[in-house]
């Protein structure tokens, strides 16, 4: 049992051997704002806890290309082809010299977001589905996708009370989806949460209701990473 | 999720203004006669802009760095290119075809056709990664013998760079012997997809002068008519 190679979606990278990478990879995708980098955060000292190496990383934090799209996203002449691909340089980078390598070594890898995230944002600005989905083909099948999935009128509440304020991107502004910062956010993330959900099915995602607290959304993403058997290290803590 | 049925490359160009691209190897003299032809262009009073590969202001420091650090690989590589060329089409060459303007750019898509798959990557993939791209009305490739242009290059300049060489890919110590191999394969997926993509081939060894005055003809005969009657023209008189 879970003994089968990771393998890509639809473009294999040169050079990258699927039968080296002995790792589990882990992603936690969903909106703005929903809770996803608590979840990472708790879920990584849990893991280590339990004996295992983890490495988490995230989108627009690549060495490549991350100044880069901070830098690109302070102007207001990024368009939607450009951003797209620029996300996916950054995830790829990622995953050549991060994500890759640390599966080799036997790391449970946990990303916040992933291909899901691009291409959603990308559908969400009319860019062809089809053309998205063979841009992002080499990345690996993860091992699970947990989608922290919740409502629009959730996601608002948690801006205005956690953040105080609308962000300009989060906010889908570059395309002025509404008349201001309030009514473009409620349309762009409702197209954001329709274009995940439309993937949920197609790419096997396990759907976690996060309108509950962080603590049981932590309880259940446990219970659900308990299902793919990781190896387990005697004479832990704690049990 | 297997791979889309093969689309056609490239979105339609339904508007005013035109799209003149030049490709070849390193060496083919493309940049001078796509010069010469812009000149010519805009002698006769039409509005010309110019596009270069590898410009875009906000893809271009990371690009730099890259290259200078040495981090990219055959898929990274390609896919900042695609960004540099996606921060151009969205910002400068369809907003200036839309306004009738001839762009007239030194390399387009099929650069990356050749160079990325030379190093490794899909040709579905990026064929697929360029889809966003304007469908050029010309597309002259200036053919050359290898060692033409390698005579042209390694006597006319300082020091050839680490990923021109295609020094990435390990093909050879030498600098220069790299640089061969590599330019050698691109050439090669250059000839391969000439027909594909619909080619105007030149004779790149022939004199300046002779290559000049075939593209002046081949324009003229599928542009001529189109250029008189949609084509922006620039102002008589510029106030400054």
């Amino acid at each position: 049992m879970n003994k089968k190679p990771l393998e890509f979606y639809s473009e294999p990278l040169p050079g990258v051997d699927p039968m080296e990478l002995h790792g589990k990879l882990i992603v936690i995708e969903g909106p703005d704002a929903v809770g996803r980098s608590t979840q990472v955060t708790a879920l990584k000292a849990w893991l280590e806890q339990e004996g295992h190496a983890v490495l988490d990383t995230g989108m627009a934090r690549s060495a490549l290309a991350g100044k880069g799209i901070q830098k690109a996203k302070e102007g207001n002449t990024l368009g939607a082809v450009t951003m797209t691909l620029y996300y996916a340089t950054d995830f790829a980078d990622r995953l050549e010299n991060e994500i890759i390598p640390a599966l080799r070594a036997g790391f449970v890898v946990l990303t916040d977001r992933y291909i899901f995230s691009i291409m959603a944002r990308a559908i969400a600005r009319h860019e062809d589905p089809a053309w998205i989905r063979h841009v992002t083909g080499f990345g690996l099948v993860p091992h699970a996708i947990y989608y922290l999935r919740t409502e629009v009128n959730d996601l608002v509440s948690r801006v205005v009370v956690g953040r105080g304020h609308f962000d300009y991107w989060e906010s889908g502004m570059d395309f002025r989806f509404g008349e201001d910062m309030y009514e473009s956010f409620m349309r762009y993330q409702k197209r954001l949460i329709r274009a995940l959900d439309g993937m949920a099915k197609v790419y096997g995602f396990v759907t976690i209701d996060a309108r509950r607290s962080p603590a049981e959304i932590h309880n259940e993403l446990r219970r659900q990473i308990g299902k793919l058997n990781l190896k387990i290290v005697n004479g832990k803590p704690g049990r | 999720m297997a791979n889309p049925p093969a689309n056609p490359l490239f979105a339609p160009n339904r508007y005013r203004g035109k799209l003149i691209v030049v490709e070849g190897i390193d060496g083919s003299g493309k940049s001078t006669q796509i010069a010469l032809l812009s000149q010519w262009l805009r002698a006769q009073g039409y509005a010309v802009a110019f596009s270069e590969w590898n410009s875009s202001p906000i893809v271009h420091e990371t690009t730099r760095r890259g290259k200078k650090k040495e981090m990219f690989t055959p898929t990274t590589f390609s896919l900042i290119h695609a960004t540099d060329f996606a921060d151009r089409t969205e910002r400068y060459i369809l907003p200036l075809i839309k306004a009738g303007a001839v762009v007239c750019a030194d390399r387009y898509a099929y650069t990356a056709f050749a160079r990325d798959v030379a190093r490794g990557v899909g040709r579905q993939w990026v064929r697929n990664l360029y889809r966003f791209a304007i469908r050029p009305n010309l597309s002259f490739y200036f053919r050359v013998p290898l060692d033409v242009a390698l005579g042209r290059i390694l006597g006319g300049r300082d020091a050839i760079k680490y990923y021109e060489a295609g020094q990435d890919l390990g093909l050879s110590r030498d600098v220069e012997e790299s640089f061969r191999i590599f330019q050698g394969r691109i050439l090669d997926e250059y000839e391969a997809m000439s027909r594909e993509v619909g080619f105007h081939v030149i004779d790149a060894t022939q004199s300046i002068e002779e290559q000049q005055q075939r593209m002046r003809a081949i324009v003229l005969r599928h542009l001529g008519r189109s250029l008189e009657k949609s084509v922006l023209r620039a102002p008589r008189v510029v106030f400054q």
